[in-house]
């Protein structure tokens, strides 16, 4: 068991040596385009940490979670196309307004249970998304060009693809150790408490609704903020963003690392986007593949690539 | 002689290939080869896969790799192949460009890296005035012109009250604003449907409130299979009678033969503006529409004359400069006088990088062999410019 | 001529509502039943339409190309829920989401490998093609009167078979209460596979008739898909009836949305502004009202009976 865990650690710790060295390793090796691919992974993979928190501990599978990048994007997209670049600003609209459709749409969706809590998630995503559709004065369908990223204070320029990526790469950091205390915490075992039994939890004299809310409110504000490095990192956004597949995608990512394990998103993202970068050069046909993949993930892969990981370790013991 | 053409040749190579000696000219061609719209992109590749032949995959004496890319429809993914080009595989242009929000999204991309950028079909309103580019180029026109072109069929055709149709995205915005700043007469009502991956393709309310609203004429513009959806729809509609088509960009050579198929022959005669139809009497286009013809077993499209035209205007730029692809100034001096063997016969460009070109009036009509296709009728517009060249600060 | 066109659009909505019902009506059965969320049921409204499309050009006959075309779906669904489904029913929604999601890809890009990307378009035998005069003021496309008689025929024959029917007995029992049915010694998986078979060949009935005035096209099962759900959510999940209202509700709601609603924002907002956003605001509407009915009654409007 403890070998088992150390091979486990192992891994983890070779990847966070491995993101947090990237951009001399792609530096060393000359191919730059490679800092964007890594970049883009470890923003997805903040959105698919977040994710996990509600899906993986809270046992609350939102289909709706595409819509909290879509609206951290929009925090600096609208700002930016009216000349604001504060970046500490942006990031003020963004929890706000976040925090806000969090907090309004999770008091409906927590009030249903198992499949209307998936559809009505992907309810209040799909009416974000009309809504951007519809605002011409924000490009509507054709999305907004952001001339430039985020102004930071002391001097901290987003422009420089590097200091872009450490940026993503330390709130991931950030995030994970929230997480990490949130979930052992008394707070993370009513959430989880409540997403194996509700009744029990509430009987224990525990208000679980509430917890449940802020647990959904807290995932909403971090994926607003992956939303929101996400923007800066393409300069562009477009209601494509908050897109059902998207949310789809999201999913996947957590359950292909592992719902509820720590590190489990982070594998899953990176796998992700690894196998898409790798099959789409490959053949156009490549959604084929791909949806085979997910189809074997889901049943011969229990518990993800965490789980697999850590099953390995076991049996090797 | 044999020796003073090599010797001629290698001296050539000295003085135009000096510190970075490039062996190949990389383009970058992004389009749309899955989803739907793959319909259009492959109908581009065909046509550049031609041109390369046509051009021996050499332009002057360099070698060209050309890279394909799909955008899937999206801007966003759009984008990130732009970035993937510029950054990876290290390309001196970037071309094709099927939808003008795709292109506006990855225009910086491309151009912020110092590239060349090169549209074979979007012409959205912004490019061609305020955001326009001195390494930015067009081979296609500017969304508003073909709909302006089609205002000045309408009022010659006596119309007095029109309907609008058209998607609900950038391109589909600039060609219902074309229409409305030259044609006359009122506007009696417009809709804008949803487009994308899940674009609207059954259109009953639409023709409803257009049967209702008494229009004369309806104007519509609807790219790929929605241009076959739409037609089907108006012709079962029993507006026929009432109210005349006319479009832009809808019936075109990918459109037609599934038409045919379906037997739809309310379509033949319908009335199209087009800078460009098959039957254009030059030697270049003679030539493209031919060995088009004769490699796939269909009409070339308008997306494919813009993409063949495209690899042409490379090699001219390409070769003026002996192959130095570093002299950038070399290069953009050469496209700007549009010196090669387009298609559409000869023309020029605005300061903005958008062609000076005739535009068309076509029809749709049976050819010797029994296919369906266009044939032009009428010259709207010689040498026409479009409007927002003025707002263009270069 | 303003009511003509009320009545029309009416119409409209109607039909939109009955071709929502027959993809509809799959999907609550599937999953009231054997409780299995299935995303790629659109996929079979997808394939029943290229096949249609490929049986009417090369027989040049609709109405053959459907009656072919009906018992090749059910086949294709049979085979699907054979190969990948049923390993999926113990699972939680979960994986079943996912799987199915994959599913979708899988069945995208192969009609993409097998029919190519442009789509097809097939014609309507011309008797079809005309208007008929309704109520001596309304001209209406005979084919959209046509696929409204259809869908109303099949809604009548579904609510037959289910409830006056030994086996709408069994499946109504299966919904209620699945283990009791099995210990009664009815062979469950066999009941289920064929219901499976029949929601897919539903769905493909669908597409088969939408396509000769849309095209078969690549994923136009995606969109139909959303809607479909929505349509169950709000009818009450493994509610036939439920979702028979909840269809027609929710196409009437779309199309009287897409028809009046730039006209009602215009006396609010500029011109300009409600041409663009009165379409995106119309497919909003439904996911409105879904939250709505949810918000008050969380299990639909006609919730399942308690297990």
């Amino acid at each position: 068991m403890i070998a088992g865990l150390k091979l486990h650690g192992g891994v983890v710790v070779a990847i966070l040596l491995l993101l947090a060295f990237a951009p001399f390793i792609i530096d060393w090796i000359d191919k730059p385009f490679y800092l964007d691919l890594v970049t883009r992974m470890v923003i997805l993979a903040i959105a698919a940490a977040s994710l996990n928190l509600i899906l993986g501990y809270g046992g609350m599978i939102s289909f709706g979670h595409a819509a909290y990048l879509g609206i951290g994007a929009y925090s600096i997209g609208i700002p930016a196309y009216y000349g604001e670049y504060d970046g500490l600003y942006q990031l003020a609209i963004t929890i706000i307004a976040c925090g806000s459709f969090s907090l309004l749409t999770g008091y409906v969706c927590l009030r249903t249970k198992g499949v209307y809590f998936i559809m009505i998630t992907l309810a209040f995503a799909q009416m974000m998304f009309f809504a951007l559709v519809s605002i011409e004065e924000y490009g509507a369908d054709d999305g907004l060009v952001i001339d430039l990223r985020s102004e930071l204070p002391f001097g901290f320029s987003l422009e420089n693809s590097v200091s872009m990526y450490y940026l993503c790469f330390f709130i991931l950091l950030f995030f994970l150790f929230i997480i990490h205390r949130l979930v052992n915490s008394r707070f993370g075992m009513v959430i989880r408490g409540s997403a194996v039994n509700d009744s029990r939890m509430q009987s224990l004299g525990f208000p679980t609704f509430r917890y449940r809310l802020l647990c959904f409110v807290i995932a909403g504000v971090m994926c607003g903020v992956a939303g929101w490095l996400l923007g800066n990192f393409t300069n562009f956004i477009s209601p494509e963003m908050m897109d059902w597949t998207r949310s789809g995608e999201l999913i996947f990512m957590v359950v292909l690392g592992g719902a509820g394990s720590l590190f489990g998103p982070v594998l899953g993202t990176a796998a992700f986007v690894l196998i898409e970068e790798v099959l789409s050069g490959f053949t156009i046909y490549w959604q084929l593949y791909f949806g085979l993949f997910l189809v074997a993930v889901v049943l011969f892969v229990r518990g993800g690539l965490d789980g697999l990981l850590s099953k390995f370790s076991r049996s090797d013991k | 002689m044999f020796k003073k053409a090599l010797l001629a040749a290698a001296v050539c190579g000295l003085i135009s290939a000096p510190a970075f000696a490039a062996d190949s000219v990389k383009i970058g061609f992004v389009t749309t080869l899955t989803t739907g719209a793959a319909v259009i992109g492959n109908d581009m590749k065909n046509a550049v896969d031609l041109a390369m032949e046509h051009i021996g995959s050499k332009m002057g004496d360099l070698d060209v790799e050309m890279i394909f890319e799909d955008d899937g429809f999206k801007p966003e993914i759009g984008k990130q192949k732009t970035d993937k080009l510029v950054k990876s595989d290290d390309v001196d242009f970037v071309a094709g460009f099927i939808w003008s929000h795709v292109l506006l999204a990855s225009r910086k991309s491309a151009l912020d890296a110092g590239k060349f950028l090169i549209s074979s079909n979007a012409g959205p309103s912004q490019i061609a005035g305020k955001l326009c580019h001195e390494n930015f180029f067009s081979t296609s026109w500017q969304n508003d012109q073909t709909p302006m072109a089609m205002g000045e069929v309408l009022n010659r055709n006596g119309v007095k009250n029109l309907y609008i149709m058209a998607p609900n995205y950038a391109a589909g915005k600039n060609m219902s604003a074309g229409v409305e700043r030259t044609f006359n007469g009122t506007i009696v009502g417009k809709d804008l449907t949803k487009w994308g991956k899940d674009a609207q393709l059954d259109f009953s309310a639409e023709l409803a409130k257009v049967k209702s609203s008494g229009a004369e004429a309806l104007f519509v513009f609807y790219p790929g299979k929605a241009g076959g959806a739409f037609i089907k729809q108006y012709q079962q509609s029993g507006l026929s009678e009432s109210t005349k088509l006319y479009t832009v960009f809808t019936v075109d050579a990918i459109s037609l033969p599934k038409l045919q198929a379906g037997k739809l022959e309310g379509v033949l005669g319908s009335l199209a503006t087009q800078f460009w139809s098959p039957d254009l009497d030059n030697a270049q286009n003679k030539k493209f529409v031919s060995s088009f013809k004769e490699k796939y077993g269909t009409y070339p499209s308008f997306y494919a004359a813009q993409s063949y035209d495209t690899v042409f205007l490379i090699k001219s730029a390409v070769e003026a400069v002996n192959g130095d692809l570093s002299n950038m100034n070399g290069m953009r001096a050469a496209m700007e006088k549009a010196d090669y063997p387009s298609v559409r016969g000869p023309y020029s460009y605005g300061k903005n990088h958008f062609p000076i070109q005739n535009f068309y009036l076509r029809e749709a009509v049976v050819d010797a062999d029994g296919n369906w296709t266009t044939k032009i009728v009428d010259t709207i517009y010689e040498n026409h410019q479009d409007t927002y060249v003025s707002e263009c600060p270069l | 001529m303003d009511g003509a066109l009320v009545v029309v659009q009416l119409l409209n909505g109607i039909q939109l509502g009955v071709l929502l019902f027959l993809v509809a009506a799959g999907l609550t059965l599937v999953f009231g039943i054997m409780d299995f969320v299935n995303l790629a049921h659109g996929a079979l409204y997808m394939i029943g339409a290229f096949i249609c499309a490929s049986l009417t050009l090369a027989l040049d006959s609709f109405l053959i190309a459907i009656a072919l075309a009906l018992p090749a779906t059910f086949i294709v669904g049979y085979l699907i829920e054979r190969v990948f489904i049923c390993h999926l029913y113990h699972r939680d929604h979960l994986d079943q989401v996912l799987a199915t999601f994959g599913l979708i890809l899988v069945f995208d890009t192969l009609v993409h490998m097998l029919w190519g990307p442009a789509g097809i378009s097939y014609p309507l035998p011309n008797w079809m093609n005309g208007q008929v005069n309704l109520f001596g003021f309304v001209d209406f496309p005979l084919y959209r009167l046509l696929i409204i008689f259809s869908g109303i025929t099949v809604a009548i024959g579904l609510y037959f078979v289910i409830v006056r029917t030994k086996t709408g007995m069994l499946i109504r029992a299966g919904a209620s209460n699945r283990t009791m049915i099995s210990a009664l010694g009815v062979n469950i998986n066999q009941l289920f596979r064929y219901v499976f078979a029949t929601g897919a060949m539903l769905a493909g009935f669908a597409g088969m008739i939408i396509a000769p005035i849309t095209e078969a096209s690549i994923g136009m099962g995606s969109d139909v898909l959303l809607i479909a759900f929505v349509v169950i959510i709000i009818g009450g999940i493994g509610s036939i009836r439920g979702a028979l209202i909840a269809s027609l509700i929710v196409g009437l709601i779309d199309t009287m949305g897409r028809s009046f609603l730039d006209d009602l924002m215009k006396l609010v907002v500029s011109n300009q502004a409600a041409e663009t956003s009165a379409p995106a605001l119309s497919a909003m509407l439904v996911y409105i009202l879904m939250a709505a009915i949810l918000f008050f009654r969380p299990q639909g409007l006609f919730p399942p009976k308690t297990r």
